[in-house]
């Protein structure tokens, strides 16, 4: 039997649609690869670069992209045992930890607060706290020098110590406070009577339950510091208490000569495993950091 | 009588453990961030140096050296116009990414580490390979172009006024279009197949799908993209600095770098606070505009 002209149609239909699916996911992938290239560009070269020899590297019509000659750690030895990297490294990494610490010791009293005790005054001093993180070290940093000063804080890593959090305990009480809130307050009820105290009901109930939440916390206020710029440059001038942000772009530049492998080295080095701690927790921290207003 | 007995312990009693709770955030955040906004104000009436500590109020002139100075002109133009145009190509961008990102695809979850890379990394980090990226000698951008014969001198993409301008707002977009895109991807997920499969059904093609229903539902989200954008462009300071130091000749400074220059380089801290004041009025703006966002969307 012919094929009626309804079922010739449809196969043509069917080829025309597999047709048009196959172009539009070439199309993705197209797209994917532009981006993804735009985006990694510079961090590309500067990974290529961190591995070429100087006769290579600074002859301008070599091929930047290509190995003209055998690759070195040369530039690594240097970065690491001729220059403060290592110091900037730890001092990032403390002055890290203690904010975490500091945040996390303010941020959670203050969220459990604002999503509990049905305050009268709560959800305005919710938006109060939250507004205070708008407030960009820009506008602060000048006078907070002059506190750092009186407080006897200058050239010593506790001046960030001290400052960070008005950066993190912000951000963190309002991300905290909503994690809190997503807990149904029966669970913690039960728990009192059951026989525990409220704060024992919090700690032992509770706090295990926003348990990914105070993680997402930990890393937010880990990698802002290790982010933050303006006020590390203000506060700290000598190379013994930079930081990695402030240390990398104003110490491994010396004068006019650039020392360009082992500088794109100590970006590598440290901006690929924050960026990839950073990027575990985006989403929690997106929907936090627009203030409910995109709700992930 | 009752209520007391049932609060076995003082911390049960809510009105006490919240002000145990609230006060040190709450005395922290006065003290370090309100007694310093109060002492930005104070500084902006006096001529306060790191020579002469005492503050000894001039009423308006450190404010009227400040509005004289064409440096700062120029650093309050190139601040408004960085921001407009940075965050022009940044919606642009950021929604063309989050259509992408939302696409099932293979390998979805590398190419989106990639795209947000520029905006995870820590920007004064990131900058230093644009930096050595857009080099007077050996940028690899030039060295294509001279492969490809479109130029035969390299461009001093950072040592010309125009190219130093076009040069810093690129990198704006680069590092801030990925935080755009994850905001309008989460609005995005949000919007229902339903509705676009309905208006599918009704036969509309893709763009006038974008166009009529996409991009009016997604108006809000991008909004807030938007004034986020602004926020970090108008705060950010390590862009500028870490890229053209304010030049060549003052034509890339922006309201940040100049109140870092004046202030604690020059040491003038009167006229570098009265500087970053300026951005005051727009940051209070903006966060008007997305409270009463942020507030619209609870309702609905």
């Amino acid at each position: 039997m012919r094929p009626t002209w309804e079922q010739t149609d449809i196969t043509e239909l069917r080829r025309k649609s597999r047709r048009r699916h196959r172009l539009g996911r070439l199309g993705i992938y197209v797209t994917a690869l532009f981006f993804g290239f735009l985006a990694v560009f510079p961090f590309s070269w500067a990974l290529i670069s961190m591995f070429k020899q100087s006769s290579d590297l600074y002859v301008k019509d070599n091929n930047p992209f290509w190995f003209n000659e055998a690759p070195t750690l040369e530039h690594l030895r240097l970065l690491f045992f001729e220059t403060n990297y290592l110091t900037f490294v730890r001092n990032s990494v403390l002055v890290g930890l203690a904010v975490t610490l500091i945040t996390l010791a303010f941020a959670l009293p203050t969220a459990y607060a604002l999503a509990r005790l049905r305050l009268r005054w709560g959800e305005r001093m919710g938006i109060a706290i939250f507004l205070v993180y708008l407030i960009p070290p820009t506008l602060l940093f000048i006078p907070m020098t002059r506190v750092v000063n009186t407080l006897g804080l200058q050239e010593t890593l506790w001046s960030l110590i001290v400052v960070y959090p008005t950066i993190t305990i912000p951000i963190s009480s309002w991300l905290l406070m909503g994690y809190f809130k997503g807990i149904p307050m029966d669970i913690e009820e039960q728990a009192m009577v059951d026989g525990y105290s409220r704060l024992g009901a919090v700690s032992r109930v509770v706090l295990p339950l926003i348990l990914p939440g105070v993680i997402a916390v930990i890393v937010f206020a880990f990698t802002l510091s290790a982010h933050e710029f303006i006020y590390a440059l203000a506060f700290n001038k000598s190379s013994a208490v930079k930081t990695i942000a402030t240390g990398v772009p104003t110490e491994l530049v010396r004068g006019d000569v650039f020392f360009w492998q082992s500088l794109q080295a100590a970006v590598i080095l440290v901006a690929i495993p924050i960026a990839l701690l950073f990027n575990a927790f985006l989403d929690r921290f997106i929907s936090g950091f627009t203030m409910g207003a995109v709700k992930g | 009588m009752t209520t007391r007995a049932r609060q076995r312990y003082l911390s049960d009693n809510p009105r006490f453990l919240a002000w145990v709770f609230m006060s040190p955030t709450v005395i922290y955040i006065l003290a370090l961030v309100g007694f310093p906004f109060v002492l930005a104000i104070i500084y902006a009436f006096t001529d306060i140096t790191t020579g002469n500590p005492a503050i000894e109020f001039v009423g308006f002139d450190t404010i009227r050296a400040v509005l004289a100075d064409p440096v700062f002109r120029r650093a309050l133009g190139n601040t408004f116009w960085f921001a407009v145009v940075s965050n022009l190509l940044v919606v642009i961008l950021a929604t063309a990414l989050a259509e992408l990102l939302t696409r099932d695809f293979k390998g979805k979850w590398f190419v989106r580490f990639l795209i947000l890379l520029p905006w995870v990394a820590p920007v004064s980090l990131a900058t230093i390979t644009w930096l050595w990226t857009l080099d007077s000698i050996f940028s690899p951008i030039d060295w294509v172009l001279r492969q490809v014969g479109l130029i035969s001198e390299n461009m001093f993409w950072l040592g010309r006024p125009q190219l130093a301008m076009g040069s810093v707002i690129a990198v704006q977009v680069w590092r801030i279009a990925p935080l755009a895109a994850v905001i309008v991807m989460a609005g995005l997920t949000a919007i229902p197949n339903d509705i676009n499969d309905a208006v599918a059904v009704d036969g509309a093609g893709p763009w006038r799908r974008l166009f009529q229903v996409t991009i009016p539902l997604l108006a809000p989200i991008i909004a807030v993209a938007v004034l986020f954008g602004v926020i970090l462009t108008i705060s950010d300071m390590s862009v500028v600095f870490v890229l053209t130091r304010g030049g060549p000749t003052h034509s890339t400074q922006v309201l940040s770098t100049w109140a870092f220059f004046k202030g604690i380089e020059g040491g003038a801290l009167g006229q570098g606070a009265a500087v970053a004041l300026f951005l005051f009025p727009v940051l209070v703006g903006i966060t008007a505009v997305i409270l009463r966002l942020a507030r619209r969307r609870e309702v609905l």
